[in-house]
C-alpha cells in the first residue's frame, strides 16, 4: 500500500491505496465521486476526463499514485453554492446530451479547452474535444453547448 | 481492467531511478506519461514486478536551443513539445508530428522519452528521429552515452537501451535554409495510431536535393529507414517525377503487419503513398 494525498475539488483527502489502483477507481470508488465515468477503459473515449494539475487528463491512463500531492478536478467540483457551471448549463440549455454518459469528460474536456481559448470558432471546439467520444448526439449540440458556456464565461449574451 | 500487482517507487532523480533499475534488474520498468505502459498493464501484456517513476524528475524536463541543435528533455510531453516555440520555429515537423498523437489527453500526459524507450510499432516519433537523423540521449550505471536514432530501434518493442539505462533527453537538428521535413500519416480513427506514418527530410544545394533520409512507422513491427527511397531522390531536382520515383522505391526492409485495419498488401501500397506524400511537403517547406 501507498499513501497519498490528494484534493480533489477544493478538499485534501489523505488515502492508502494499492499502487496498481487508476485514478479514476480511486475517485469513484474511494471517494464516491461516481461522476467521472469509465467508457473504453483504453484511453480512447474520454469519458473518464478530469483536470490534474490543471491540465485534462484521462484518468483510466495514470494510477492514483501519480497524482500524489496533485489538484484534481472533477465534474463534481464545477457547480459552485448550487449554481451550475455554465458548461453544465450550456449542455442543459443547448440539449449537449441524451444518455448523459460522456457527458462529464466532455464537460472537463471543455473546460480545459475554454480556460486557454476563451473564444473558440465550431472547428477549434471539435478539435478540443477530439478526445472525446459520443455515440448519442452527433456532437452538433455538443459544440453548441461549449460555445453557450464561453459566452456567457466571456460575459456576452449567450447565443440564441 | 486492473494492472497486476506492482511495487511502486516514485525516482526523484535520474541517479535514483538508475539505481533502482539495477537493484531490480529485468523485473523493473520505468513509468513516465504511462500512456504506453499503462494500458499494457492494464491489458496484462506486462506485468513488471516494479514500477519506477520518474514522470517527476525535473532533470528530465524542459527544452532548449543549443545553437543547431534542439535538447528536449525525455520527459516532455508532446504537448509541452508542440506548444514550444522554438521547436516549431527550427523543427516544425518534430511539432507536426508529436500534435498528431492520440489527443489532446494523450498529448498532456505522454512523453517522447517513453515514446521511444517503448517503440511501439505505430508510434509516430520513432519514424521522425529517423528522418531528422536524431540522438537519444541516454544514462546508465557506467555514465552518458549516445544513441543514434539509425541504431535505437532493433525491433518490435525493443530498443538499443539497457535494462538499466534512462532516456533523459533527444537531440534534434535546427533545420536551416534548404532544408525541410515533413510528416505524413495514415492514422488509426479512434486511437490516432500511425497504420503507416512516413517522416521525410531533404536539402538542397544549388537546386540539387544533396541529402534525404525518410522514416517510416506503423507498416512493419519496427520503425526503419528506406535508403533505396533516399538514393532515388538524392541528385535530383526533387521534382514530381523524382519524387514519384523516390516513393514508387520506398517500402524495402519493412517486415509488414497486417491486422483488422489494415492488411500487409494495404499497409505495402500506403507506405508509397505516404513516402509521396511526405517528400511532397517536405520539398516545398525547403523551399521555402
Amino acid at each position: 500500500m501507498a499513501t497519498i494525498t490528494v484534493t480533489v475539488n477544493g478538499k485534501s483527502y489523505t488515502s492508502d491505496v494499492e499502487p496498481r489502483m487508476l485514478l479514476v477507481h480511486y475517485l469513484r470508488e474511494h471517494l464516491n465521486l461516481t461522476g467521472t465515468h469509465i467508457g473504453c477503459d483504453t484511453s480512447q473515449c474520454g469519458a473518464c476526463v478530469v483536470l490534474v494539475d490543471g491540465v485534462s487528463v484521462k484518468s483510466c491512463t495514470m494510477l492514483a499514485v501519480q497524482a500524489d500531492g496533485a489538484n484534481v478536478l472533477t465534474i463534481e467540483g464545477l457547480a459552485q453554492n448550487g449554481q451550475l457551471h455554465p458548461l453544465q448549463e450550456g449542455f442543459w440549455e443547448c440539449h449537449g446530451l441524451q444518455c448523459g454518459y460522456c457527458t462529464p469528460g466532455m464537460i472537463m474536456a471543455a473546460y480545459d479547452l475554454l480556460q486557454q481559448n476563451p473564444n473558440p470558432t465550431d472547428e477549434e471546439v471539435r478539435h478540443g474535444l477530439e478526445g472525446n467520444l459520443c455515440r448519442c448526439t452527433g456532437y452538433h449540440n455538443i459544440v453548441r453547448a461549449v460555445q453557450y458556456a464561453a459566452a456567457k464565461m466571456r460575459g456576452e449574451a449567450v447565443p440564441a | 481492467m486492473i494492472p497486476a500487482p506492482f511495487q511502486y517507487y516514485a525516482a526523484k532523480t535520474v541517479n535514483e531511478a538508475i539505481g533502482l533499475l539495477q537493484q531490480h534488474g529485468e523485473d523493473a520498468k520505468l513509468l513516465a506519461g504511462g500512456h504506453s505502459l499503462l494500458p499494457a498493464l492494464k491489458l496484462r501484456l506486462a506485468q513488471p514486478a516494479v514500477l519506477i517513476d520518474i514522470s517527476r524528475v525535473s532533470e528530465l524536463k524542459g527544452i532548449t536551443s543549443n545553437g543547431d541543435r534542439l535538447v528536449i528533455g525525455a520527459g516532455s510531453t508532446y504537448y509541452e513539445i508542440a506548444r514550444n516555440e522554438a521547436v516549431r520555429a527550427g523543427c516544425p515537423v518534430l511539432a507536426e508530428c508529436v500534435g498528431q498523437i492520440g489527443d489532446i489527453q494523450v498529448r498532456n500526459r505522454g512523453t517522447i522519452g517513453g515514446s521511444l524507450a517503448h517503440a511501439d510499432p505505430a508510434a509516430d516519433p520513432p519514424a521522425v528521429a529517423l528522418a531528422l537523423g536524431a540522438t537519444i540521449n541516454v544514462m546508465g550505471p557506467n555514465g552518458a552515452r549516445s544513441i543514434a536514432a539509425d541504431n535505437m530501434f532493433v525491433g518490435m518493442l525493443t530498443t538499443a537501451l539497457s535494462s538499466d539505462e534512462v532516456i533523459t533527453s533527444v537531440t534534434f537538428p535546427i533545420l536551416g535554409k534548404g532544408e525541410g521535413a515533413a510528416y505524413a500519416k495514415l492514422r488509426h480513427p479512434a486511437s490516432r495510431y500511425a497504420i503507416v506514418g512516413v517522416a521525410a527530410y531533404v536539402k538542397f544545394d544549388n537546386g540539387t536535393v544533396s541529402a534525404c533520409r525518410i522514416g517510416v512507422t506503423g507498416a512493419g513491427s519496427v520503425a526503419v529507414r528506406q535508403p533505396a527511397a533516399e538514393a532515388a531522390l538524392v541528385g535530383t531536382s526533387g521534382d514530381d517525377a523524382a519524387i514519384a520515383a523516390a516513393a514508387n522505391a520506398a517500402g524495402d526492409g519493412i517486415d509488414y503487419l497486417g491486422d483488422i485495419h489494415a492488411s500487409a498488401e494495404y499497409r505495402q501500397a500506403m507506405v508509397k503513398v505516404f513516402t509521396r506524400r511526405a517528400l511532397t511537403e517536405a520539398v516545398r517547406r525547403a523551399r521555402g
